[in-house]
């Protein structure tokens, strides 16, 4: 775990409103495991004032500029501009200073053990997935099923593929593959697969709704979750989830950046977790 | 350096930067503030804990505590809202499972607590008095007494003499009690606490705050209000500061919104004895050892040989 006061490589819109950007990351990409995330402030001012948390969507090396300079290491994210964070973010250009904080968080734990992989992502809840992804085609068959709105939702398709992963797209308005939720799609693999272990990352409705799937099938489900993080690294306690068992007389909360943000789905109270969705919260992808 | 620079309290590295009160001697005046560090653990892969004047720890009470429903936290502009609701692991959790850490490192643990009836407050400060390894400790008393309707014991005069002498009588070491700006006027508070037996005072605790979600017309916080930290708390910590230590003889450790090391020199200027960083920490884990840089290098440039030749400088 690091942090780092760095530059960026390289920042470009991949779809309306989506960017990809590699940041130099010494320290940071070769620790790295599939499903942790960054900490992310583009400059030292007071607005916005709390750094912004981001799945990191791969890492690697480049090639130096100059012969015997080191080789760049470098992690990748891949971001959604949804409010004043993001909209900072998408000015950037190659060799602005930013500051990086990580790798942090628990990620997947990797169930290759031979049954089918099946990876589910919501709109930009597919970031952690590709990571992950490489990891799993090393040993596995490993199939993307990939929902959005609509068509400029779904990213990275092609990335996926060339990994060797089959994939699946489904949008809500039919725009690009099926029409439909991505639910439906996993509904019709588990019949086909009831031996899959399934991992997921999406906005809450989505990761509810596949929980309900999983569940009876007594099928293996691991979830990227999001919260609300001032820190990241477990000490605000701001960003908590309630765990299985939770009540009022024996609380059980779970720090999301830090026991998170990958939690095996019988380590959550999804009752609790359902209640949230309901009353609105994390509507947004 | 200059020869001429090395006056007494400097050394040969530079200007000295410790600092003494209550009965404390600090390497240097800067620690975290309560809940924003956890229990040290947390950021010790990012900075040397060794660096710091003092480790503050989250609110402890006798018993764990759950702590609030979520959303806990809200950003607002140059600062954010909290509302935790206290969760910690509780005095005999945090003795086995966090103190052997603290222990290890060269710095005083300040321990930071609080209880919801005088009740809890006495237990809770004879537990920690049995503990070797803890320095002082800092009474919270932002806190509401359950028994009596709710009123917060730092709002009220009486009740906030009532509990600092009860957790005096059972602690002998150094007593920081820590107040809240949720007041018409925190000199009465801070006269009735030093009354009451307290050996410094910190100050301030969080403002209470209001963020609306304007599409669900909801509070963004699920408690409703919350506590607010950061830079946009500082012109107003800085003023309580300044009546406080004019008001009472006692030495004050300020706190509220400090992210650089100007900050921290507006508190020490306007009368404190130390200081301590919060919400920065979040938004950069280097934010207290570049603090310590950077008062070293301001004595420096001003020819100041200690840092304590600079507290209460204020020129009014
Ligand atoms: C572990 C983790 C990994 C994440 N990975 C990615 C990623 O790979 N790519 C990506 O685009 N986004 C990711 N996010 C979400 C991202 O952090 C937020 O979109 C970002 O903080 C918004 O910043 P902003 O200043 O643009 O928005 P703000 O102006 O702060 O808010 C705009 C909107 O975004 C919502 N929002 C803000 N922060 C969060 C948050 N932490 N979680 C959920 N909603 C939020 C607000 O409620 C509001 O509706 C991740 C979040 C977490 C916790
Ligand atoms: C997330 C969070 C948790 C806090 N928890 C405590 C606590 O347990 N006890 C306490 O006395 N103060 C607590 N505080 C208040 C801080 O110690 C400090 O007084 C306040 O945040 C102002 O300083 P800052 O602007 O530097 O953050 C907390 C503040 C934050 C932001
Ligand atoms: S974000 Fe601070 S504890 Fe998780």
């Amino acid at each position: 775990m690091k942090n780092i006061k760095t530059t960026i490589l390289s920042n470009q819109e991949v779809s309306p409103d989506y960017y990809r950007m590699k940041i130099l990351a010494p320290g940071i990409s070769d620790l790295a495991q599939p499903g942790q995330f960054v900490m992310f402030r583009a400059q030292a001012t007071d607005e916005p004032l709390l750094r912004r948390p981001f799945g990191i969507f791969q890492t690697g090396t480049l090639p130096s500029d100059c012969d015997g300079l080191p080789d760049k290491e470098f992690v990748e994210i891949l971001y959604k501009v949804v409010g004043r964070g993001t909209a900072i973010m998408r000015e950037l250009h190659e060799g602005d200073r930013v500051e990086v904080l990580g790798p942090l968080g628990r990620g997947f734990e990797l169930a290759d053990d031979g049954r089918e992989q099946i990876l589910v992502g919501g709109g930009i809840g597919l970031v952690p997935l590709y990571m992950l992804a490489s990891e799993l085609v090393k040993k596995n068959k490993v199939r993307l099923l990939i929902g959005g709105r609509s068509r400029k939702d779904v990213l990275m398709v092609t990335e996926f593929e060339r990994l060797g992963v089959e994939t699946y797209v489904s949008t809500d308005d039919g725009t690009l593959g099926e029409q439909g939720p991505v639910t439906q799609v996993l509904e019709r693999k588990l019949s086909k697969f009831p031996d899959a272990v399934v991992y997921a990352c999406g906005p809450m409705p989505m990761l509810e709704a596949v929980f309900r799937i999983c569940q009876p099938r007594q099928v293996a489900l691991q979830v990227s979750l999001e919260a609300f993080m001032a820190c990241g690294v477990g000490a605000c306690l701001g960003c908590v989830v309630k765990g299985a068992g939770h009540s009022e007389q024996q609380p059980h909360y779970l720090c999301t950046c830090k026991e998170g943000p990958v939690f095996r789905a019988e380590e959550l109270d999804w009752e609790l977790l359902e209640k949230r969705v309901n009353e609105g919260e994390h509507s947004h992808e | 350096m200059s020869e001429m620079l090395l006056s007494a309290g400097s050394t040969a590295d530079g200007p000295d930067l410790a600092v003494e009160f209550a009965g404390l001697r600090l390497k240097n005046p800067v620690m975290p503030a309560s809940g924003t560090f956890g229990y040290g653990e947390e950021y010790s892969p990012y900075m040397d804990l060794n660096r710091l004047g003092a480790i503050v720890t989250k609110g402890l009470s006798l018993r764990p505590k759950a702590g609030n429903p979520t959303p806990r936290i809200a950003e607002t502009n140059g600062g954010m809202l909290n509302a935790i609701g206290l969760q910690n692991v509780g005095v005999d959790a945090f003795v086995e499972q966090k103190l052997p850490f603290l222990k290890e490192v060269q710095t005083p643990v300040i321990v930071n607590f609080f209880g919801n009836s005088l009740e809890e407050y006495g237990q809770a400060a004879q537990r920690l008095s049995q503990i070797d390894e803890i320095a002082a400790v800092e009474l919270n008393i932002s806190c509401p007494n359950v028994k009596r309707g709710g009123i917060v014991f730092g709002t009220d005069p009486g009740a906030a003499a009532e509990v600092v002498s009860l957790v005096r009588r059972h602690f002998n070491k150094p007593l920081i009690v820590k107040l809240t700006p949720n007041v018409t006027d925190i000199t009465v508070i801070a006269r009735a606490v030093e009354e009451a037996g307290a050996d410094a005072i910190s100050c301030i605790n969080t403002l209470t705050g209001l963020a609306v979600d304007i599409r669900r017309r909801r509070p963004r916080l699920a408690n409703g209000t919350g506590g607010l930290s950061g830079p946009a708390l500082r012109p107003l910590a800085v003023r309580m500061v300044y009546q406080v230590v004019q008001a009472v003889s006692l030495p004050v450790i300020g706190v509220g919104g400090i992210m650089s090391a100007e900050d921290a020199l507006e508190f020490l200027i306007a009368g404190a004895h130390a200081v301590q960083v919060g919400t920065a920490n979040f938004v950069d884990p280097a934010a207290m050892i570049n603090i310590v840089d950077g008062l070293k290098q301001f004595c420096q440039e001003e020819g100041v040989a200690g840092i304590s030749e600079l507290i209460g400088t204020l020129r009014c």
